[in-house]
């Protein structure tokens, strides 16, 4: 499902297969899993994780159709609310990440996987394939509070966030940067992949304490982290489930 | 340490000396006297403040050597905590000052230095010397929120945000205009000093009520006022000191 290793000073972590990489459990657990392990690696100085992935998608959100594949709305709502659970704690992962994080997306990257992609402190789009896609208002679903704080650390534009979410905007990689959504565009696939390895190489020259840059990264992305502990597409504030809302 | 002078209808505040301006109990006393010496000058039509300084610095943040020039570590942890709390003082009477503020900056700006500079509404820096630069990553601190939400208020873009705390950019003057740091390039330090003096008749002539123009801008920077009442990186919640964070 995901692979981790290092290349140089940095670690790449690829999520492997053809498939839409969509964020089941299975895989929100295998990539949490390589980010403990990242962890347990010394961190001083600190190194740099890259994220990227194989095939057509970087990923393509939740599985939506995992979630719906059962005839009780009981466990489609506990599976929509164990993967909200699963992501948003991968993203508190991400964040609380005592190095740089650089995503190179050679595919593409819709809702959950656009989000996922965004958490990462660079990047780094090919420019021949591929959208960054909030696909939620197209398929008659909410954006999550929580996406949204992320979107407004991460999109400075109204106008661009607006696009994001209130066109379903499909951007490709020149686009993204155009609305500041990327810092930069790739090549093809592997080009991205190196443009990724040579900025995490000029990371890892500086020499960063990982713990004291993990925590910087904790205060600007504070708002983020305030809202990790909700999701009020998939419960209610009493924890039952919500099942109207995915 | 200052000097507090009126210039035509302009005052003009001056961190005199050839050191480094750091921002111990001392300086930020005298900045905030002079402060209360200019709230007490008639205001009506306000008048403008540009302050601006002497030699190679502006100001390189805190006194980090004369707190740690102590054995005691509690000493050490309660110097820290008196830097602290008298900054954030000075950056509630900027906030809170009844006329138009301009920071004429001659040269670097660090750390709390940086947050002092960016606490005022009009920033014109000198072309040829002098770096804006958050250096807590590279001496191994954290930035406190109080600084990020002066960020947020004052750098739009989530990426020059980020690369002046995850990078610890030091910007020259074009790149802080570049980014939206600052608002004009000056010339040399007299220019520049000057062209704060320009800006500042230019608002002269707006006539504007100082206790209206301060709340006013007391309302646009809300979220910093919102901050400044507690600093996470030298105290705990309940007050007490933290030797280990700074």
């Amino acid at each position: 499902m995901c692979t981790l290793e290092k290349r140089g000073n940095v670690y790449i972590l690829t999520l492997t297969g053809n498939d839409e990489h969509r964020l089941n459990p299975t895989l929100l657990d295998s990539i949490r899993s390589a980010l403990r392990r990242l962890r347990s690696e010394p961190t001083s100085p600190s190194s740099v994780l890259i994220t990227t992935a194989h095939g057509k998608f970087f990923s393509n959100g939740y599985d939506l159709s995992w979630a719906r594949s059962t005839t009780s709305q009981s466990i489609t709502s506990s599976r929509y609310r164990m993967m909200s659970s699963k992501l948003r704690g991968l993203i508190s992962d991400l964040i609380s990440l005592p190095m740089p994080t650089i995503a190179a997306i050679t595919g593409h990257a819709s809702a959950g996987g656009m989000v996922f992609a965004l958490s990462h402190d660079y990047v780094i789009m090919r420019r021949d394939r591929g959208f960054l896609y909030m696909s939620e208002l197209d398929i008659g679903l909410v954006v999550p509070a929580w996406f949204v704080a992320l979107l407004e650390c991460k999109i400075g534009n109204p106008k661009a966030r607006r696009d994001v979410v209130l066109k379903a905007a499909k951007l490709t990689a020149e686009m993204a940067v155009g609305k500041g959504i990327v810092d930069m565009v790739g090549g093809n696939a592997e080009e991205t992949v190196e443009a990724a390895v040579r900025l995490g190489e000029e990371m890892f020259k500086r020499k960063w304490d990982g713990q004291v840059y993990a925590k910087n990264r904790m205060v600007i992305l504070g708002k983020v982290l305030d809202k990790l502990g909700f999701d009020e597409t998939v419960e209610e504030e009493n924890g039952k489930g919500n099942r109207s809302k995915l």
